[in-house]
């Protein structure tokens, strides 16, 4: 059997004595869209962190396509392959969109430690961001400054930043979230549009456009599974309806 | 190396990590409940001896020095909270340029107000002479600041612990947030505390005089300290303060009697070794 | 930076060659010196967002060790100036590891603490540092016979000196790891998601700047031909982060501009014999009171990295 994309075993994270992931089990296989749907307060922004390594569990471990990466830091993660956007936005304010990307593409390079040698010297670094722009459809704004971007281009960036690092598995963190009804439409396209050579697990209050992105669903609560299945089946589940009656 | 080196020794040290914690404490509070590091601190601590050392020579006695002291660095430590921190807000480098900058200033008016010699402040006279027991000499004064320092940790403690100011202290330390949705009396609560803290370091300074004497360089000296204690028993912990105290106050002591000119060395070794090992400090919120 | 601007900076930073009054090629020195000193110090500040309250432990360690090592043990001018430069790097190395377990508040106190420890020190350890009377007849280095004790030809070494420790800040700032450093200033927690390992980008930072810091350090004892405890002291450390926030922080000529401001505001209080520590102190107060946005480019961003951490809830 090949290795699933994510394999977490009996997960928990305790902050004091309140536990925000409560054993949780969790099998995303490869090349899987999967979302993880649950009220607020469920435990699955602190799932993504214990994912990446931001957050150290309690108990538990976090397999990626095979590799144990309980508790290693995000860096090493992200060498391994793991990528993530944010809920709220973590662009670089003061540069352009490309130099945006640059950072992106430098934290795989081993230019990001080189004290010398001008980055800009390096066309290849420049073209490959204009690349990772086009795939999101921000080519033509490659040189804006981050500040004169829109909101919905911003969105878009910010996935942009997580495909550069051609991961293998990438976690979506409210990707939509404060977008209208078109340039939530956009982005359903572009997420879309990503290859089933990256698994991506994704966090969405929008029922609309999540469920019609997802293959299967997890739904979480008090940091716990609840039910997990495919799109049909968690719909149709009473306990989820009793739990989880959002629009 | 002799029982009495060490009992000497260890009163000193005991006399010294006294001093420290009137020093760190204000400090540790003000930092915990108000997030401030507040850079003036150690020339509280000169300024508060320097004002106790005019009163001792205008005749008074050393208590009214001591309260004077105290008294005179609340007043000046409201005034600064009221007039100034408190209009900077969330704000830190502003605020830690403002400390910074009062600290110059407060150094520079010392300096003109009274010279740059050092000055000896006398203990009075009750406690200049040693105190007998179990067949050693002790100096009375030092046993007195120790004593002075348990006292005041004692009532410290009280009132973090027992009163509802300190209840409201504590909460604030350990949540900002609940604190004020409580609806906890937050302005005025920094105001105290910052007068507290400011006192403490002056009434520290003028306790220390006899043994530390006043100069120039004295803020100077203290301030490191007051981090050191902080970094090493973490901050808004008055546990914390106490334990940092008396450490540092211990291996600056006995580092001083056997290697003195690099005893100033060994005194930071306790804050690299909590930085390597525990960042956080051994109690309180974390620095690191 | 436009060609005419270029041009005028060249010729400014000429100008000291050929006047003919020592003064005021002393005081560029001095300026040229401060410069590097406050470079230095923009890397972390500026471009690193970790403001440093003991800077100035690199200068002083530099100043001392090259005094040291040429007048108390008698070694030659090269020998002492490589000597001071790798013993400081390597302290700074040191002093890295243990700053940067804090961020914000706590590391500009680990970083006050640390630059204070060498100042009590340089006081205490009397053998070797000469206590308050420091350690005085320093003589310049000839290099290539060349005689430096008049002030021009001084000027010159110093301005050599300037000019590669600017084209290499310059060429840091363009380079992949100036970005890192750059991009962990601005969202180190994005940073570490994208594959950087912030702490390291940091750490290697923190040496370069006390390198370059131990390098005007080594213009500071020559120039002065003696060092005492005040080099240390954190009066100089709170000069340099005035000069780099005065100048603009985060820009490449912010340092000089700040040097040159507050070398020139220094040498003229000192003519009408005005208190500069008092001085010193109003003029941070004014620098918050007057510039409440913050005191350059960049310096919104400074406000925000110098928040204190959260209690681990994230």
């Amino acid at each position: 059997m090949t290795a699933s994309a994510l394999e977490i075993r009996a997960l928990r994270k305790q902050f004091g004595g309140l536990p925000a992931v409560d054993g949780v089990d969790l099998r995303v296989p490869a090349g899987d869209r999967r979302l993880i749907l649950g009220p607020n307060g469920a435990g699955k922004t602190t799932l993504f962190s214990l994912i990446t390594g931001e957050l150290k569990p309690s108990a538990g471990t976090i397999r990626l396509f095979g590799d144990d990466i309980t508790g290693i830091a995000p860096y090493d993660c992200a060498r391994r392959g793991l990528a993530r956007t944010y809920q709220i936005l973590t662009l670089f304010p003061r540069n352009t969109l490309r130099e945006n990307v640059v950072l992106a593409l430098l934290g795989l390079s081993p230019l990001r430690l080189d004290p010398l040698t001008p980055l800009a010297r390096r066309r290849e670094l420049a073209e490959r961001a204009l690349e990772t722009l086009r795939l999101v459809g921000l080519e033509r704004l490659a040189d804006r400054p981050l500040a004169a971007t829109a909101y919905g281009e911003k969105r878009r960036l910010e996935i942009a930043l997580a495909l550069a690092q051609q991961p293998r598995l990438l976690l979506l963190d409210e990707p939509l979230a404060g977008l209208s009804r078109e340039e939530r439409r956009d982005l359903q396209t572009l997420i879309e549009s990503i290859p089933r050579s990256i698994t991506i697990v994704l966090i969405e209050h929008d029922m609309d456009t999540a469920l019609s992105l997802a293959d299967s669903i997890t739904v979480m609560q008090h940091g716990r599974v609840l039910v997990e299945g495919t799109r049909a089946a968690v719909v149709a589940d009473p306990r989820v309806r009793e739990v989880y009656l959002v629009g | 190396m002799t029982l009495g080196f060490f009992l000497i020794q260890g009163l000193n040290a005991l006399a010294l990590g006294g001093l420290l914690f009137l020093l760190s404490s204000g400090f540790s509070l003000i930092f915990g409940l108000m997030r401030i590091a507040n850079l003036t601190h150690g020339a509280y601590f000169m300024l508060g001896a320097y004002v106790g050392l005019s009163v001792l020579r205008a005749g008074f006695g050393f208590g009214l020095a001591v309260l004077a002291g105290g008294a005179a660095m609340a007043l000046l430590g409201g005034a600064v909270e009221r007039g100034v921190l408190r209009r900077l807000g969330d704000r830190p480098l502003a605020q830690v340029l403002v400390t910074l900058g009062l600290s110059f200033i407060i150094a520079d008016l010392c300096l003109m107000l009274w010279t740059g010699d050092p000055m000896p402040l006398p203990a009075p006279a009750a406690l200049r002479g040693p105190l007998r027991l179990f067949g050693f000499a002790f100096p009375s004064y030092r046993v007195f600041v120790v004593a002075v320092a348990l006292v005041v940790a004692l009532a410290l403690w009280l009132l973090l612990e027992r009163t509802r100011l300190g209840a409201m202290v504590r909460a604030g330390v350990d949540d900002m947030e609940m604190a004020r949705g409580l609806g906890i009396p937050v302005r005025r609560l920094f105001l105290i505390v910052f007068c507290l803290g400011s006192a403490l370091a002056g009434m520290g300074g003028v306790l220390g005089g006899p043994i530390l004497s006043v100069y120039p360089g004295l803020d100077g000296d203290m301030l490191p300290l007051a981090l050191v204690v902080v970094i090493l028993g973490g901050i808004g912990s008055l546990i914390g303060a106490f334990v940092g105290s008396f450490v540092t106050g211990a291996v600056y002591t006995f580092g001083q009697a056997l290697l003195p000119e690099l005893a100033y060395i060994i005194l930071f070794l306790p804050m690299i070794v909590m930085l390597a090992i525990r960042p956080g400090g051994l109690f309180g919120r974390r620095v690191a | 930076m436009s060609r005419l601007a270029l041009v005028g900076l060249g010729l400014l930073l000429a100008l000291p060659l050929v006047i003919e009054a020592p003064y005021y090629t002393d005081t560029a020195s001095q300026i040229l010196i401060a410069a590097v000193f406050a470079a230095s110090l923009n890397l972390l500040v500026g471009y690193g967002g970790l403001v440093s309250l003991g800077h100035a432990a690199y200068l002083g360690t530099a100043a001392y060790l090259t005094a040291y090592l040429s007048v108390t043990v008698g070694l030659g001018h090269g020998t002492a100036i490589v000597l001071a430069l790798l013993a400081t790097a390597a302290m700074a190395a040191a002093f890295g590891l243990l700053a940067l377990r804090a961020s914000g508040i706590g590391f500009l106190m680990i970083t006050l603490a640390l630059g204070q420890t060498l100042w009590g020190v340089a006081y205490r350890w009397v053998g070797v540092t000469g206590g308050d009377n420091g350690i005085v007849g320093v003589t310049r280095p000839a290099p290539f016979g060349l005689d430096l004790s008049a002030p021009k030809p001084f000027y010159a070494c110093v301005l050599i000196g300037f000019l590669i420790a600017m084209a290499a800040i310059a060429a840091f700032v363009r380079s992949g790891l100036g970005a890192s450093l750059m991009g962990s200033r601005d969202q180190p927690r994005r940073m570490r998601m994208l594959g950087h390992n912030v702490w390291l980008v940091q750490w290697i930072s923190f040496v370069l700047a006390g390198f370059w810091a131990a390098v005007a350090g080594i213009g500071f004892v020559y120039y002065h031909a003696f060092v005492s405890p005040h080099v240390l002291a954190l009066t100089n450390s709170a000069e340099v982060l005035l000069m780099v926030i005065a100048g603009g922080a985060g820009t490449l000529l912010g340092p000089l501009v700040g040097a040159a401001l507050v070398v020139i505001l220094k040498n003229v209080v000192s003519a009408y014999v005005v208190r500069w520590m008092m001085l010193l102190g109003l003029v941070f107060l004014a620098i918050v009171v007057f510039m409440p946005e913050g005191l350059a480019p960049g310096a919104r961003a400074l406000l925000g990295r110098l928040r204190a951490r959260p209690t681990a809830r994230e």
